[in-house]
Formats: structure tokens, C-alpha cells, sequence
């Protein structure tokens, strides 16, 4: 048997690609519309079809910002806000991720401490925030059990319900291969897990920049958060704007890192 | 009785029986606590396997053939009866679906048991390469199981039950989910591994014609409860090629007797 070579003309290879070229200019256009978007609002604002007490023109934003990058006034924030994060977040993640892989293995562990974490989770991580500045003062110590709090609840609920959807074949593939309790959890529970943990640490980056920008709000002298703060209580509507990008963008980069993670560690995981 | 009775007799070559695998008056039930349901999965099935010998047992779904292998694989326990094993080596079992671990490459998945047992890096490296030519992955050696196919998986579970030599392997429909065409190739390269390790097979399947093809007897069940109704030898010679087997008539006419036993009135 042979193969006919089969030519098309022009217009049915046109026909052929259309959906393809159709594709590209909607993603172009999908690159270009924030970028409409500012540039509807820098229009509206210099026309003063909209109040610039309230929305300065992003170029008059955009401006303050560079100020404040040669200064070196927006660093000193930045970093005080990426330290607190940084280390509540470790502070929650680790505990949280052996918890929840303890609670995911053992049933009877779980029955019995279940309840508790029920019971505590839904208590708002923003609502207990004066009490822990009460217990561990105005410092550091408060953000980091803050956002170590509500990291914790997040990885621990992620991380047991990946244990618990463990296939029961890879379970018995262990048994089969003469696995141990402890090379079953490291070797299969784990890895099974992997995917849901980093679900986990992505929800939990997320909530961490909520509780932090609250936290520096009512109880700090640094950060990006008190930053935006200070900027309400003196009117400054360009800089409180270039605080809300500011921590936007680093949560934005923050998930972007924790992808680039996963692809790496798990591999296998459709994204 | 609710203990399991699998025992491992340890013997020298020269004494060791003509049996494999000895299973006597076997029943197997399962209770739902929530709808107080009892449902007898196998009942009362006695047989034997010959040390060696390739075995399917052949049956609808839920006839309890996948019962009988989870207890011979010491994944299940019995209700009563007994399974006698003999043998030095816990049985290897090929698991029905996709059992390859998705976060392991091929020749990690290969080498999982190995590597179970703490076997030296290099005495693992000589026995994956050994496999993956046995099973014609040679060139998979790196690859990740989502980027291969269905019955490249299954090479795969066949090649890791094979890695740490042991002398019963229990096969639990592992070709069940390919297409024809690629399931054919299986049983052929299947057959010829076990031509050349001698290994004790127990082998189940839905095929009738997959039974025939692969075993020197075919064990036919029948479901609620699952019960054995037939024991037929299957005569032909080895090594058998599983396309030319099907020009012999005796092919057929074991065909047509199985499907008799299987829709006999009363039993479907």
C-alpha cells in the first residue's frame, strides 16, 4: 500500500487556518484591554469627567511611584511586609502540611481531633487580630501568629483531603510491593498529596496578603499596608494607589513563583 | 473463623510439591454496616495450581474472580476456607487499571519494589535494564506515565511485578481496558516472558476467547454468589502464537463450550 500525497488549494488551506489566525488576534487583544482600560481612565481624569480627588490620572500615579522609588521610601515597606508574610507563612505551612497529612493517613486521628479544627476554622483570622497584638504586642511576633494562623487551616484542610483521595490502587501497589507504614506515607501519600498541598500553599499565599494588609493597618509602624494607611489619613490618593498596586503585584509574583514551583516538583499534575 | 489462612511454607527445591497455590472451600462475604447488607462475593470454591502453570479464571463481572486474586494477594481477608501459597516469595499481582504511580518515571516505577528493599543503586540499575528489554520500554526508560499509552502503562505494571523474581504472579485484568489490537500483542509478549520464567500465572479476565488464548486451564465462575462451574484443559502447544492458534477448530469449539457454561439457564 502506498500513501496519496494530497495537496490543497489555496483557498481550503485559507479555510484551514482561519480559527488558528482568528485565535491570535483574540489574544492579542486580550494583552491590550487593561491597557484600554488605563488609558479610558488617564482620559477621563485629565477631561475631569471623573473627581481626581479620588481618581488621580494613572500617569500622575505613575509619577509618585517613581518618586518613591528614587527615594528608596517604598523598600524599606515592601520589605517589612514580605518579612511578616514570609515568615508566618512557614510558621503555618509546615505544621500545617504534617497535620494534615497525620489527619489524612489515620482515621481514628482524625475522628477524634476532627471536631476541633472544625470548630476553629471559621473563626474569622481578622476578628482575632486584637486579641493576639494584646498577647504578643504591636511587634513583628502578632503578624507572624496572625498569618501563621490562617496559613495553618488552609494546608491542613488541602493537604488531608489530597491524602484522602489517594487512589486506593496506589495503597495496594505498596502493600503488594512490601512497602512499611512509614514508606507508604513517604512514597505514596506524599507525592499523592503533592497537588492538593500546592492548591493549598496558592489559596493560603492569597489570604496571607488579605490578613497582612489588615494587620499592618491597625497595628505597625512599617509595611505596605500601613503605608496605604498613613496615605488615607493624609489625603494622599496618588500614594495610597501606589500602595494597592504595590501589593497586588507581590502577591501576583508571589503565585507566579508557587507555579513555577509546582510545575517543577509536580510534574505529572495537569495545570 | 476471620483470620486469613495464607501460608508461606519455606522449602528446599527437592521437596517442594507439585502445587503452587492450594485454595480449599474458600468463602468471602462483605457487610454493608449502613444498609445491614450481606453479600457473598465467592462461595465455597476449591482449587488448585500446579507449580508453573498458567491459570485464567474466566467469568462476568462481579462473580468474584477479582476477590479470589485480592485474597490470594493477601489484600483481602477470607471468611472461611483456606489458601495455601507454596511458595518462598509473596506473590506479585498486575493490577486491572492504570496502577503505575503518576509521580515516578518508568524506570522508577520499575524499581519501586527494589528500591522498597533497600537493593544497591547498581544491583536496581542491572535488573530495570534487564526489564525494560524484557517488555520492549527500552526506550521509555525516562518517561513519565502520562506521556504513555494505555498498553505502554500496562508493560509497565507487568515489567514492576516481574522486577523483584518472584514465583507466583496474579494478573488481575490487565489488559482489560486496550483495544484489541494492542491487547493481542500484550498476550504474545506475555506468553513469551512466561515461557521464559516458568513463573505460576493466575491470570483473570471477562474474555473468553483472552482465556483461551493465554492458559493451560480455564476456570469458569459464575456470579451470586460466585461459584466455580467448570474446570477445562486447554491442549494446545507451546509456545503458542496467538494469531495462527485461531485457525485450529479445537479453538472454537473450546470457545462455544465456555460461552454454554457461561449463559447456562439459571446461572446469568
Amino acid at each position: 500500500m502506498s500513501i496519496v500525497p494530497v495537496t490543497l488549494t489555496e483557498d481550503e488551506l485559507r479555510r484551514l487556518k482561519a480559527p488558528a489566525r482568528r485565535e491570535r488576534l483574540v489574544r492579542l487583544a486580550s494583552y491590550f484591554s487593561p491597557l484600554l482600560l488605563l488609558l479610558l481612565w488617564e482620559l477621563s481624569s485629565q477631561l475631569n469627567l471623573i473627581d481626581r480627588r479620588f481618581f488621580p490620572a494613572p500617569s500622575a500615579i505613575a509619577q509618585t511611584a517613581w518618586r518613591m522609588v528614587l527615594s528608596f521610601e517604598l523598600f524599606d515597606h515592601i520589605g517589612a511586609t514580605l518579612r511578616r508574610v514570609g515568615v508566618g507563612y512557614a510558621m503555618g505551612a509546615v505544621p500545617g502540611i504534617i497535620m494534615g497529612l497525620i489527619l489524612g493517613l489515620s482515621r481514628p486521628t482524625r475522628r477524634v481531633l476532627g471536631p476541633i479544627f472544625s470548630a476553629l476554622y471559621p473563626v474569622p483570622k481578622i476578628a482575632i487580630l486584637p486579641l493576639i497584638l494584646l498577647i504578643f504586642g504591636v511587634g513583628d511576633a502578632s503578624k507572624f501568629v496572625v498569618i501563621a494562623i490562617g496559613v495553618f487551616f488552609l494546608m491542613l484542610y488541602n493537604t488531608m483531603s489530597g491524602v484522602m483521595q489517594t487512589p486506593q490502587i496506589y495503597m495496594d501497589v505498596a502493600k503488594n510491593a512490601g512497602a512499611s507504614r512509614f514508606q507508604t506515607f513517604r512514597r505514596i501519600a506524599f507525592p499523592a498529596a503533592l497537588p492538593s498541598v500546592f492548591t493549598g500553599l496558592k489559596l493560603a499565599a492569597g489570604s496571607s496578603y488579605i490578613i497582612i494588609a489588615a494587620a499592618e493597618f491597625l497595628g505597625a509602624r512599617s509595611g505596605v499596608g500601613f503605608f496605604i494607611w498613613a496615605s488615607w489619613q493624609t489625603f494622599a490618593v496618588s500614594r495610597m494607589f501606589v500602595g494597592i498596586v504595590v501589593i497586588s503585584a507581590m502577591g501576583y509574583l508571589t503565585i507566579l513563583a508557587l507555579e513555577a514551583l509546582q510545575r517543577r516538583f509536580v510534574p505529572w499534575a495537569k495545570h | 473463623m476471620t483470620a486469613a489462612v495464607i501460608a508461606f511454607e519455606r522449602l528446599a527445591p527437592a521437596e517442594a510439591p507439585q502445587s503452587a497455590i492450594e485454595v480449599s472451600h474458600l468463602t468471602k462475604a462483605f457487610y454493608d454496616s449502613e444498609g445491614d447488607r450481606v453479600t457473598v462475593a465467592v462461595s465455597d470454591v476449591s482449587f488448585s495450581v500446579k507449580r508453573g502453570e498458567f491459570v485464567c479464571i474466566v467469568g462476568p463481572s462481579g462473580c468474584g474472580k477479582t476477590t479470589v486474586l485480592r485474597i490470594l494477594a493477601d489484600l483481602e481477608r477470607t471468611l472461611s476456607g483456606s489458601v495455601t501459597l507454596h511458595s518462598r516469595t509473596p506473590p506479585a499481582m498486575v493490577f486491572q487499571e492504570a496502577s503505575v504511580l503518576p509521580w515516578l518515571t518508568v524506570w522508577e516505577n520499575i524499581a519501586f519494589p527494589l528500591s522498597l528493599k533497600g537493593v544497591s543503586r547498581a544491583e536496581q540499575d542491572t535488573r530495570v535494564r534487564e526489564l525494560l528489554a524484557l517488555t520492549g520500554l527500552a526506550d521509555f526508560a525516562k518517561a513519565r506515565p502520562h506521556q504513555l499509552s494505555g498498553g505502554m502503562k500496562q508493560r509497565v505494571s507487568v515489567a514492576r511485578a516481574l522486577v523483584d523474581d518472584r514465583e507466583i504472579l496474579l494478573m488481575d485484568e490487565p489488559f482489560g481496558a486496550l483495544d484489541e489490537q494492542t491487547r493481542l500483542v500484550l498476550q504474545q509478549e506475555l506468553l513469551r516472558i512466561w515461557e521464559r520464567t516458568g513463573k505460576t500465572v493466575v491470570f483473570i479476565t471477562h474474555s473468553v476467547d483472552e482465556a483461551l488464548t493465554l492458559a493451560d486451564r480455564v476456570l469458569v465462575m459464575s456470579p451470586r454468589p460466585g461459584t466455580l462451574v467448570a474446570d477445562l484443559d486447554v491442549p494446545f502447544e507451546r509456545p503458542r502464537d496467538v494469531v495462527e492458534m485461531r485457525r485450529d477448530k479445537r479453538f472454537w469449539d473450546l470457545t462455544y463450550e465456555v460461552w454454554r457454561l457461561l449463559a447456562a439457564p439459571g446461572r446469568a
